[in-house]
């Protein structure tokens, strides 16, 4: 998978596949961008586990938070990795003892950790470095239109009218790739210097 | 669901835009409100809290204009747009969100008359100072910079005198300034030019001109490119470090390549208030769905006028980087091979009194203060649009007091021409 430029059918493929989403770093505080991000994706339906050894025994909107991937004791699709790049490796390791494997290992907008990504592949997990899936989700069904952000997606069809927690449907017609030429060309420029 | 990039012309007609869930309305509907009913507390506190998507009052956005938002965003290339009540309003919100007291900024010294007052006056009593430079002397704006610079400003299309602007090399300079490049790419529009592509970190356009296109509506807009990082070394603390106004939230980290827009709508057009009409968006968005059409047209027709004038006993010279021995053509074949836009100046041998005679004389040109109409318009921009300027200055800015400037419409490009000859006739 090419890192710098998602083709928009393999982030569709899989927020429109997951299920469950552990998602490492989340945080109780509500102007981190984990809580933006958890909550938002509770509220499309997503069956999500707070993971956070630092608060243990307190709950995220309603859910227990678990210190470690270890310890959720049931199956889960997808990990999302709300750590700085330098923290990844160690949580995609712990990733890999899982069993069943997850199915997609997702690292939050910011964080990139290539050596990591590459383990994961080499089972057969699917990854996505830098990204935001609420961002994706929002973009992907154009709700994120609200903030005048450009969705990279067209549609002619009357979309249902939207209710409060329902699921949008993410399968409209892209126009290229997950981001913007220039924005996707100043990010490899940056992951290169760095 | 292949992800194939259309055309142009089919995201002037269809970005942003899709039918209304609610009624299966097709056309964008002008939603004309100012506020949004709240689904329950719990919503309303994730809407003033930025967590999620959707409306809370017409200042900080509105439906209608999110459509136009979206729609320029995609032509001009960039990851989000906010739109605002004017041009000026627009580079007002991105200087707010660069600038702090005692900082700086560099801008070409050809600019809109009404961005240079803008840029002299009223910015200095913000404590923003600017710093100009010749865009003909790209090293002017490398020894302009100082540690205080935080923003480079330059124009695609010059105002008055239609020159282009070498935007691939003054962003080099920025980048290597470590400041973002903003590019005014009012008269070129994004048909003709799209800066982002040439590095450019922020647009700005009144849509007022070409964008809305037929005089009746202003408007303007900011597009984030998604370029800059604007995290290192707390230059930009607006977008870098946490905002009191949102309970610590940072935009960067939050909102990632489209933190910019955000900036300049939570924290510009939220506080300081330039918000766009509905209607207007309405208007300007109509607009934009011929932009390619009405954009070759303006071009065509402002070719064939130059050369029209360039051949003509009584003008003395035109300048209009369309044509072949223009100063600008290498670049015009650059930047803007499918027309060199539609505003230009001239100057007659008989100086200001000639001039005078042919805005008068004039029957199917408007002589007004507007460009970018779909009617053909003129001004002497020495008396009216750069008036407040000194006569160094008018000059410097292509706007001395023999020139007229030309705004071309899409009116039968034959029908200009014999106005243009008989007013030029004794």
């Amino acid at each position: 998978m090419n890192h710098d430029a998602y083709p928009d059918n393999y982030i569709r493929a899989i927020l429109n596949s997951v299920k469950s989403i552990a998602m490492v770093g989340a945080s109780p505080v509500n102007v981190r961008p984990s809580y933006f991000a958890f909550k938002y994706l509770a509220q499309r339906g997503y069956d999500m586990i707070p993971v956070n050894p630092g608060h243990v025994g307190k709950e995220l909107l309603g859910k227990p938070f678990v210190a470690s991937l270890s310890d959720i004791g049931h199956p889960i699709d997808m990990v999302d990795i709300f750590r700085n790049s330098s923290h990844i490796l160690p949580v995609v390791e712990e990733a890999l003892t899982l069993d069943p494997l997850p199915k997609v290992i997702w690292m939050q907008l910011g964080a990139r950790d290539d050596v990591a990504a590459a383990k994961a592949e080499s089972v057969g997990i699917k990854v996505v470095m830098n990204r935001c899936p609420k961002i994706e989700y929002g973009r992907l069904s154009s709700e994120i239109s609200w903030m005048g952000v450009n969705s990279r997606t067209l549609s002619s069809k009357r979309p249902p009218a939207p209710t409060q927690g329902m699921r949008l449907s993410l399968n409209r017609m892209s126009v290229g790739g997950g981001d913007t030429a220039a924005s996707d060309r100043a990010a490899k420029n940056k992951t290169e210097q760095s | 669901m292949s992800d194939r990039l259309p055309g142009f012309s089919t995201l002037a007609v269809h970005a942003g835009a899709q039918p209304d869930p609610t009624t299966g309305a097709r056309a964008t509907p002008i939603y004309q409100t100012t506020s949004f009913v709240f689904n329950d507390a719990d919503h309303a506190a994730s809407l003033f809290g930025l967590q999620a998507f959707g409306n809370i009052y017409t200042r900080i956005g509105n439906p209608t204009n999110a459509v136009l938002e979206e729609r320029v965003a995609a032509l001009e290339g960039g990851t989000a747009a906010l739109a605002v009540a004017s041009g000026h309003a627009a580079q007002v919100v991105v200087l707010q969100q660069l600038m702090q007291p005692g900082d700086e900024f560099i801008a070409a010294r050809k600019l809109y008359g009404g961005s240079i007052n803008q840029f002299t006056h009223a910015f200095k009593s913000f404590g923003w100072n600017v710093v100009w430079a010749d865009p003909d002397d790209i090293a002017s704006f490398e020894r302009a910079v100082t540690p205080r610079t935080k923003a480079i400003f330059i124009e695609s299309i010059a105002n008055p005198g239609g020159s282009i602007t070498d935007i691939e090399a003054i962003s080099t300079v920025a980048r290597k300034a470590g400041v973002p490049l903003i590019v005014d790419n009012t008269l070129a529009s994004p048909y003709l030019i799209r800066p982002i592509d040439h590095g450019a970190d922020i647009v700005v356009h009144s849509l007022t001109k070409f964008l809305g296109g037929h005089g009746n509506s202003l408007g303007g807009i900011i597009v984030d490119a998604g370029t800059f990082d604007w995290s290192t070394g707390g230059k930009y603390p607006m977008l870098s470090e946490p905002r009191p106004e949102y309970h610590g939230i940072k935009l960067q980290e939050t909102f990632g390549n489209f933190a910019f827009a955000i900036a300049c709508r939570v924290l510009g057009l939220r506080d300081l208030g330039p918000a766009l009409s509905p209607f207007n968006a309405f208007m300007i968005l109509t607009g934009i769905e011929t932009l390619p059409l009405r954009m070759q047209r303006h071009c065509d027709n402002a070719k064939a006028v130059a050369e029209f004038l360039a051949g003509h006993p009584a003008v003395a010279s035109v300048s209009y980087a369309g044509l072949p021995t223009d100063k600008y053509n290498r670049l015009a074949r650059k930047y803007a091979p499918k027309g060199a836009g539609a505003v230009f100046t001239f100057s007659l041998k008989g100086g200001y009194d000639a001039g005078v005679r042919l805005v008068s004389k004039l029957q199917l040109f408007s002589h007004l203060a507007n460009v970018g109409d779909t009617r053909s318009l003129v001004i002497h921009p020495a008396s009216t649009t750069h008036s407040q300027l000194d006569d160094a200055a008018k000059i410097k800015s292509g706007a001395g007091p023999d020139v007229v400037r030309l705004s071309i419409g899409i009116e039968d490009k034959e029908d200009l021409i014999a106005d243009l000859e008989q007013a030029l006739g004794a």
